[in-house]
Order: structure tokens, then C-alpha cells, then sequence
């Protein structure tokens, strides 16, 4: 009997340490292996229009980012470094931001996307899930949304998360 | 004379720059009734223990917008839920369904009055039981003879 309370203690202190571990913050997203959401968006300083569609057949990252955002600037040197290496494509959702702004940033810290487009009211990320910027998904060839990261790409989960799902998914 | 009355006329002016008509908040009282019960079911993904109807976060703000159109569209409770759930999943929702994926959230807390009622109930008894020890006819002369030499001795 005493065994089955101290086993009952432990198993409570263990479900308690696990959900401190947890980031409270993170939801879960339902959108994982869903087809990305469709939309038809600006190009962020040109007339072109940008559909997802148009990536079919490729995988590739698509980042929510604002120039308002402050936790995107300090994502912003891995984003850049990423894309030097040119591994796949990147594309910025510039959410809820001003065009001039967005831009003034993009010139000011680098640009690291292959272009960007203008969510201007915020319905696109609605569409995504979108709850606290920046976020990245990675998305396969097919359109299916792959990974969700909620908060800022860092070196390591490039390194240790998202370089090897790629890498599996262009097999 | 004249200072006063450029006073007066001023803060006429200020007063009647002032006096507006509040704005009315919403600009069809039935669809904002039924965003109220909507919305208040709905968790604020900003400041998570905020409703979506009392949070004023801008992601709220858009969402509300967001059902907002979508009840002037005619969908209806059950269809404006899954939208968000759909993009949200089942966090967003304050009474999330029973699945093998929330059942700890839904069962948790009776578990854990179970347990703790299992817990109560097995110290008592064992207390129950130490409680009335019985003496051998040895120990019950031995303490007889204690109790008495007390008596005799009193003050000690």
C-alpha cells in the first residue's frame, strides 16, 4: 500500500515536471500533414501575384514576419544565413505590416526571402494559424504543411529539425 | 472683459469639438449578440486565458472580425466553431471535445479525487485499526498497578 502512494507520488511529480518543461505558449497546430492553405497574395514591391501552388513539386519554407515584430529580428541573421545556402526556397508572409516599413527593414537587415508577399490585414495567417510572429512552415512537394514552428528559427532547429525533415522529403 | 469672454468662447469650442456622439460599437446589435456567446467560448490565442469577446489583442480584434462576417454570412455556431478549430485546433475551444487526446484534461481532475479519496480512506482505516490496542492480561495488571501508584503519589 505504501508502495502504490509513493509510485502514485512520483507519477504525479513526474506529469507536473513534464508540463513545466512544456511552452504553454506552443499550440499544437491541426494544420500538420494538411494541404497548405490556398491563397493568391502580392508580392511585396512587385505587381506579381504569389500562389502556393506555383511551388508545387518543391519543398519549401514559408516564414511569418513583420517589421513590427521584434522576435523577427533576432531570427532574422539565421533566416539570412539560411538562405545563402540556397537549400530550398524561402518566402516571406509579411503579416500585417506596412509596405514601406516591411521594405525599409528587408534593406536594412538583409533579405534572406526569395520575395515576400503582403498579407496587409492579417487573413492569410488567420488561414494559417497564425497567432504570434514569427512562424515558420516547411511544406512538401504535394502542398502539405510538414512542420510548424511557432517563435523564432534558431540555428539548432535548423540544424537538428529542419535540415534532416528536407532532406527526407526531397528523397 | 475681452480675455474672459475669448476664454469662454474657446472652451465653448473645445466643448463642442468634445460633445460627439459615441460612436455606436457595433453596427448590428444582433450580430454583436450572438459574437458575444460565440466568442466567449472561444480561448484568446495572444493572452490565453483571456476569452476572444474580452481580449482587445489585435489577433483577437481580427478574429472577432473574422466571425463577425462569418455570422453575417449565415453560418452558423457549430460552423464558426470548426473554422477556428480548423486553423486553431481544439485549444482555441474552452470546452474542448472528449478525445483520446483530451481525455486526461476531461478525466484528470477525477482521477486525481479518486486517488486522493483512496488515499483518505486507507489512512483512516489503518488508523482505525492502531488505534484500539489490546492489552495482554499481563500489561493490563502492569498498567493498573501504574495508574493506582499515581493516585497514591499525587502532585508527582
Amino acid at each position: 500500500m505504501r508502495i502504490a502512494i509513493v509510485v502514485g507520488f512520483f507519477a504525479l511529480v513526474i506529469l507536473l515536471a513534464v508540463g513545466l518543461k512544456r511552452d504553454p505558449r506552443a499550440v499544437p497546430s491541426p494544420l500538420i500533414d494538411k494541404p497548405a492553405p490556398a491563397f493568391e497574395l502580392p508580392r511585396l514591391g512587385s505587381a506579381e501575384r504569389f500562389s502556393p501552388k506555383d511551388m508545387q513539386g518543391k519543398v519549401w519554407m514559408l516564414n511569418v514576419w513583420a517589421s513590427w515584430c521584434v522576435t523577427c529580428r533576432d531570427e532574422h541573421p539565421v533566416l539570412v544565413d539560411f538562405a545563402r545556402t540556397k537549400r530550398v526556397p524561402l518566402v516571406g508572409l509579411n503579416y500585417k505590416d506596412q509596405d514601406d516599413d516591411a521594405r525599409k527593414w528587408l534593406a536594412r537587415f538583409g533579405d534572406p526571402y526569395q520575395f515576400s508577399v503582403v498579407d496587409a490585414d492579417g487573413r492569410i495567417g488567420i488561414d494559417y494559424g497564425v497567432y504570434g510572429v514569427p512562424e515558420t512552415y516547411v511544406i512538401d512537394r504535394k502542398g502539405i504543411i510538414r512542420f510548424k514552428q511557432i517563435g523564432p528559427v534558431t540555428h539548432e532547429l535548423l540544424k537538428d529539425k529542419l535540415l534532416p525533415m528536407i532532406a527526407e522529403l526531397e528523397k | 472683459m475681452i480675455r474672459l469672454a475669448a476664454l469662454l468662447a474657446a472652451l465653448a469650442l473645445a466643448c463642442s469639438a468634445v460633445a460627439k456622439e459615441a460612436a455606436p460599437l457595433a453596427d448590428d446589435p444582433k450580430v454583436e449578440a450572438r459574437l458575444i456567446v460565440i466568442a466567449e467560448e472561444l480561448r484568446c490565442l495572444v493572452c490565453q486565458n483571456e476569452s476572444l469577446i474580452a481580449s482587445r489583442a489585435d489577433l483577437a480584434m481580427d478574429l472577432k472580425r473574422q466571425v463577425r462576417e462569418q455570422i453575417k454570412a449565415g453560418k452558423s455556431d457549430a460552423e464558426i466553431r470548426d473554422y477556428m478549430v480548423q486553423r486553431y485546433g481544439d485549444f482555441v475551444l474552452y470546452r474542448p471535445p472528449v478525445k483520446s487526446t483530451t481525455l486526461l484534461l476531461w478525466a484528470g481532475p477525477f482521477a486525481l479525487l479518486v486517488a486522493g479519496f483512496c488515499a483518505v480512506w486507507m489512512f483512516v482505516r489503518r488508523r482505525r485499526s492502531a488505534q484500539e490496542p489490546t492489552l495482554s492480561g499481563e500489561q493490563e495488571a502492569r498498567a493498573d498497578q501504574l495508574l493506582s501508584s499515581r493516585a497514591e503519589h499525587p502532585g508527582r
